[in-house]
């Protein structure tokens, strides 16, 4: 297999005077965080470079520089050793950086082969109707090239999710791409997939072009890249060539010693279950998934990015469909098919997309805080709003929410205080366990601290029972009794807080399973 | 912005001040004052347009707008939208007729309003199920209903008028004058929308169908059986359709199969016109009159001065264009 054409213009600069693509000091800073600051990366021909970090480490910042879509506020970006901008992914595309993201950018109505040349349609003489003829030839031409057999007529759609990812890859190949960054590519493929990906990302690689590998996975890793770089918190931790690090060493590398506060949760005897989960399974993600919260207990949810714990928050209080699982509250076997049942057996869900599925941002205080316990605030039929008014604004008191009135509207209060509003709908509703995803996203140091003082609050004194998913380990460990930690829709490990360190909680979170050992159990 | 504010919730100080709803009031007094204003600048045009009798006839006229626009507030607060009330309002006027025309059921008038009162709940009922539970859209299941409605009332009709001057005082509902000088319709239509307003704002089926409008995932997360409120607001649509259709035949004393296209249009304007939005999540009762009676001093008013029928639509419809106009300068333009 070739590098692509380099027949079109683009010869070979004289003498690479230096990296391929190269990141130089550079920074980026959203409002409140500090995503990249002063990072170096730099990326040689013939490489396959692994780029790894923890949620947040500033991996897809990066990358997302390296795409057009973020203007860095510091530093610079060098392409063959001399200075570029890339204001637009159009740029970046021309620079011959290609990306292929998580999510594909596709069209599923469109074929493969429309797909590929989008808006570069080859014209019949006369330029105004398209060339489809020479449109299908030119794509199957790229898909042979990758060793793939897609038909180009074939509407996108109807693909596996791998094939469709291929169609990604040669559309990057059709830009005569000398950069292929690639995050999470094998997230969603089968091992065959994963061994063609790698066939195609060996057969891309030339002393002039490289590949950014973005992944989780340290087997694969160690298997396909040459080199890796390792971020953490938005700073470069390291870069070595592969062969000189193990997989303990970059996980060690990746969670760093950070200066954690040494604050643990008091240890606490054990006490009965309030809540037991077994054998929960949802399609595609979920398998099997397992765990009991016991009453006055912060149960932590640790993993990466889509590893599943949110979608376990959400099959449990039946907001997605489930294909098995049995729940048991309090020693009895219960049936929660939709959120309404979760709802009245005192579960609430506390999502970490308020302004999605927690608030109704252009109602008051008053009305979000009464909208799950409504009914009790009937008389001949009618609402009281006078007492809805009042109760909410008991509940104001008790958490310190800050807002004017209980008239003000939700999308006027800040993040912290609109998590109180979510949490007071159900303290009103007299739930027992809550479920915290992300509580403190998008919430400010200061209010972090009142979030976390509320947590202990509620399990210590109001005895109630907790599940607590974040993607912060120092949050994690700061606050949960016990870390269960997921990793690709399963549950890898349990761990008690005395033993819980990060490095043992970023083990269990890459713990892919082969999917060999899947297929036999 | 409200950071600097102590933690204490004033529960009653602030009443009067919460924005939304002052915008809300604020575009219905606009409404009222534009109503007022149209019928200064006719009055002066063409000074019997304020006679009682004619101010009277317009009220009257508004009733069927009116009573429909009351019950597609509910829709439109879920956030959906009904196309029904029209020819809906023409199904269920054919089926009231036929149960109490001499000609056909000859049974009395009550059994004729349950009839027209059920015909439309089951109209909302099928609409509701197909929009709530098999997931389609409220645009297109609703035209193919008003399709349905349609074929419907002209079938049961034998595409002819079902006459109703046979039936001793049905005309009186909607004309009679328990009070004298006021249409009984007039009356209707003002009882009805104390009644709708008492539902939309103190009881749980409005305040469900506005949250659902505002934001349907996190009221269903609260544990609000979302699908079945809204398949409710669908049914008090169509109960209001049903009303509509025995007002209309009573007025006309006659059931017109072919009655009421076009009406449904009318309902949709009245309650953008009052201020309800299209979006869903805010509904206003006293607009959907106000907007009611506008569009009829509107007809009214350029009738009076001699503008064609033809014209008075377009009149019409830019006005909706400016009341949809106003409802995106007072969100800011921006997305919620």
């Amino acid at each position: 297999m070739t590098v692509v054409g380099t027949d079109v213009a683009q010869e070979p600069e004289t003498a690479p005077t230096g990296a391929l693509l190269e990141a130089r000091g550079v920074s980026k800073v959203f409002p409140g965080v500090r995503a990249l600051s002063n990072v170096d990366f730099t990326l040689r021909g013939g490489e396959v470079h692994a780029l790894v970090g923890e949620n947040g480490a500033g991996k897809s910042t990066l990358m997302k520089v390296f795409a057009g879509l973020y203007q860095p506020d510091g530093g610079e970006v060098l392409q063959r050793g001399k200075p570029i901008t890339l204001p637009t992914p159009l740029s970046a595309h021309l620079a011959g950086i290609s990306v292929i993201h998580q999510e594909f950018f596709l069209m599923n109505h469109l074929t493969v082969a429309q797909n590929i040349f989008i808006g570069r349609e080859p014209k019949l003489p006369g330029g105004v109707l398209n060339d489809d003829a020479a449109l299908n030839r030119q794509a199957a031409e790229l898909l042979e090239r990758l060793g793939v057999q897609i038909d180009p007529k074939i509407q996108v759609g109807r693909l596996t999710v791998a094939q469709q990812q291929m169609v990604e890859i040669a559309k990057a190949l059709s830009f005569d791409s000398s950069v292929l960054i690639m995050d999470e590519p094998t997230a969603a493929l089968t091992e065959t997939e994963v061994q063609t990906l790698f066939r195609i990302i060996s057969g891309f690689v030339t002393p002039e072009t490289a590949v950014v590998y973005i992944s989780h996975r340290m087997e694969e890793i160690k298997k396909i890249a040459t080199r890796v770089t390792i971020l953490r918190d938005g700073e470069l931790v390291d870069s070595q060539p592969m062969d000189d690090l193990t997989i303990p060493e970059i996980i060690h590398m990746m969670v760093g010693r950070k200066i954690a506060s040494d604050v643990r949760p008091e240890p606490r005897a054990a006490t009965e279950p309030v809540l037991r989960v077994e054998g929960l399974s949802t399609q595609p993600l979920l398998k099997d998934v397992s765990f009991t919260l016991e009453r006055g207990e912060i149960l932590g949810f640790a993993g990466l990015m889509g590893a599943g714990r949110t979608e376990t928050a959400r099959a449990l209080i039946g907001a997605d469909p489930t294909s098995s699982g049995q729940v048991t509250m309090n020693g009895r076997p219960v049936r929660i098919s939709n959120p309404g049942d979760a709802v009245r057996l005192g579960i609430g869900y506390l999502s970490e997309d308020r302004k999605r599925y927690g608030l109704i941002l252009r109602q008051d205080v008053a009305a979000n805080t009464t909208l799950a316990s409504i009914t009790s605030f009937m008389r001949f039929g009618l609402l009281r709003d006078a007492d809805m008014r009042t109760s909410a604004a008991t509940w104001v008191k008790t958490l310190s929410t800050k807002t004017p009135s209980v008239r003000q509207l939700v999308r006027n209060l800040s993040g912290g205080n609109q998590q109180k509003v979510v949490l007071a709908k159900w303290l009103l509703r007299d739930c027992d366990i809550l479920i915290f995803d992300e509580p403190t996203r998008g919430i400010d140091v200061g209010a972090k601290q009142e979030i976390y003082d509320l947590l202990d609050r509620l399990t210590k004194e109001e005895g109630k029972s907790i599940i607590m998913i974040s993607s912060e380990m120092e949050e994690v460990l700061r606050m949960a009794d016990r870390i269960a930690v997921m990793c690709n829709g399963r549950i890898t490990g349990v761990l008690d807080n005395a033993e819980a360190t990060q490095e043992k909680i970023m083990e269990l979170a890459t713990q892919f399973e082969s999917v060999d050992i899947e297929r036999q159990a | 912005m409200s950071a600097a504010t102590p933690s204490t919730a004033d529960v009653s100080a602030t009443r009067f001040l919460v924005p939304d709803r002052y915008k809300v009031f604020l575009q219905q007094g606009m409404v009222l004052l534009v109503v007022i204003v149209l019928a200064v600048f006719f009055t002066i045009m063409r000074p019997n347009f304020a006679s009682w009798s004619n101010i009277s006839s317009l009220l009257l006229a508004s009733v069927v707008t009116g009573v429909q626009a009351l019950g597609l507030s509910f829709v439109i607060a879920t956030g959906g939208i009904d196309l029904t009330p029209g020819l809906g309002m023409a199904a269920t006027s054919v089926i009231t007729a036929l149960i109490i025309s001499t000609e056909f059921g000859n049974l009395p008038i009550w059994v004729g309003i349950l009839g027209g009162l059920a015909a439309g709940a089951l109209l909302g009922l099928i609409n509701g199920t197909l929009i709530a539970y098999l997931k389609m859209q409220p645009m297109i299941a609703t035209l193919a209903m008003m399709m349905v409605c349609w074929g419907a009332a002209l079938v049961l009709a034998g595409g002819k008028t079902v006459s109703l001057r046979a039936v001793e005082g049905y005309e009186l509902i909607a004309i009679g004058q328990v009070i004298p000088g006021v249409p009984n319709g007039v009356i209707i239509l003002v009882l009805l929308a104390i009644i709708a307003g008492i539902v939309m704002n103190k009881t749980v089926v409005g305040r469900y169908a506005l949250a659902i409008g505002s934001n349907k995932e996190a009221t269903r997360i609260s544990g609000v059986n979302v699908a079945r409120w809204e398949v409710l607001a669908y049914v008090i649509c169509g109960i209001f359709t049903g009303i509509s259709g025995i007002l209309m035949s009573s007025r006309l004393s006659a059931a017109q199969p072919t009655l009421g296209q076009g009406y449904e249009m009318y309902a949709i304007a009245a309650a953008v016109i009052g201020g309800t939005s299209l979006r869903g999540g805010r509904a206003s009762i006293f607009g959907a009159v106000i907007g009611a009676v506008t569009i009829q001093t509107i007809f009214n008013g350029l009738t009076v001065m001699g503008v064609q029928d033809q014209w008075q639509k377009v009149v019409l419809g830019a006005v909706v264009l400016v009341a949809v106009f106003v409802d995106i300068v007072r969100r800011g333009g921006k997305e919620e």
